[in-house]
């Protein structure tokens, strides 16, 4: 799962990866560092994999008030 | 009566660094601190609580995120949900807000720097027993060491949560509204990101620490009274 600051959420890391690529000579508009936890886990079902994976979300993984989180199920 | 001497556990969770430093300034101020390691599932009888400043965890996933799961979390937070004092000092202030026991929370410092220097606070609110010692509007000079400080507020915070803030210009993080330490709504649970157990002692720069601990074990000293 990815997890990543809220849009519209100050993320200093994203602007020095910013300034960093636009010295390199790219021509970054933006761009927010989040990060991946890949998970592995057995589950009846891929909604039931789902489900478990945001309650982790929601308990563990990310902190709602300031992170949003995107779940990709690869079986 | 002569004042007894009040009791305060220390939090220590792998990674704290700043937990001896917390009960000796409590116990210079004539606290009985005691060290409660994170896998204690019960919390030894105390008249307050304070979670300790250091990296617990590694600071892995967020500051504080996996703390708050310790074994001794679940005794703090049945504490502070029957009116006990808990005070969270740095990454016990993340902590506390990873635990929802606190508003907000703490993210990287805006300039992306450590920061580890005194600051000047101001006080905001002296109703509450982590500042009776104060008066409105007083500056404290306190030391801040953190990477990780910047306080957002979330949709549930008002104006009086914010017990400390950074004196204008002084905001070693970029916390909104310069934020340095909040309250809950009940008034029983603080935390703050400068360090007031690095500042009671005059050798070390300041004692404006001392008015803080000072406060807090008043409030204690008060409970152990009211329960005896």
């Amino acid at each position: 799962m990815l997890v990543r600051p809220k849009g519209g959420i100050l993320d200093p890391q994203g602007d020095a990866v910013r300034s960093s690529l636009r010295q390199l000579g790219f021509a970054v508009d933006t761009a927010r560092v989040g990060r991946v936890v890949d998970l592995e886990l057995e589950a009846a079902s891929p909604g039931e994999a789902r489900g478990e994976v945001e309650r982790m979300c929601a308990e563990l993984l990310a902190n709602p008030l300031i992170e949003s989180f995107d779940i990709q199920l690869v079986e | 009566m002569t004042r007894g001497r009040p009791r305060v556990a220390v939090v220590v969770f792998p990674g704290s660094n700043d937990d001896r430093d917390a009960a000796d300034a409590l116990a210079q101020l004539g606290a009985q601190p005691t060290l409660v390691w994170h896998g204690s599932e019960q919390l030894p009888a105390v008249d307050a609580v304070v979670l300790p400043g250091g990296f617990s965890y590694g600071d892995y996933l967020r500051c504080g995120a996996i703390a708050r799961f310790a074994p001794a979390m679940a005794s703090v937070v049945e504490l502070a949900r029957a009116g006990g004092l808990v005070l969270g000092i740095c990454n016990g202030f993340q902590i506390l807000c990873e635990a929802g026991l606190l508003p907000g929370a703490l993210r990287s410092n805006a300039s992306l720097a450590f920061v580890c220097r005194d600051v000047p606070l101001v006080v905001e609110r002296t109703d509450t027993p982590f500042t009776s010692r104060c008066e409105r509007g007083q500056v404290l000079t306190i030391p801040v060491k953190h990477g990780d400080g910047c306080w957002h507020p979330g949709p549930a915070v008002g104006s009086t949560n914010v017990v400390l803030t950074y004196a204008k210009g002084h905001n070693p993080n970029g916390s909104v509204d310069d934020v340095a330490g909040v309250v809950n709504n009940r008034g029983n649970v603080m935390g703050l990101m400068p360090h007031p157990e690095h500042a009671v002692e005059a050798l070390l720069g300041s004692t404006d620490g001392a008015l803080i601990l000072g406060s807090l074990l008043d409030a204690a000293h008060e409970r152990a009274l009211a329960v005896a």
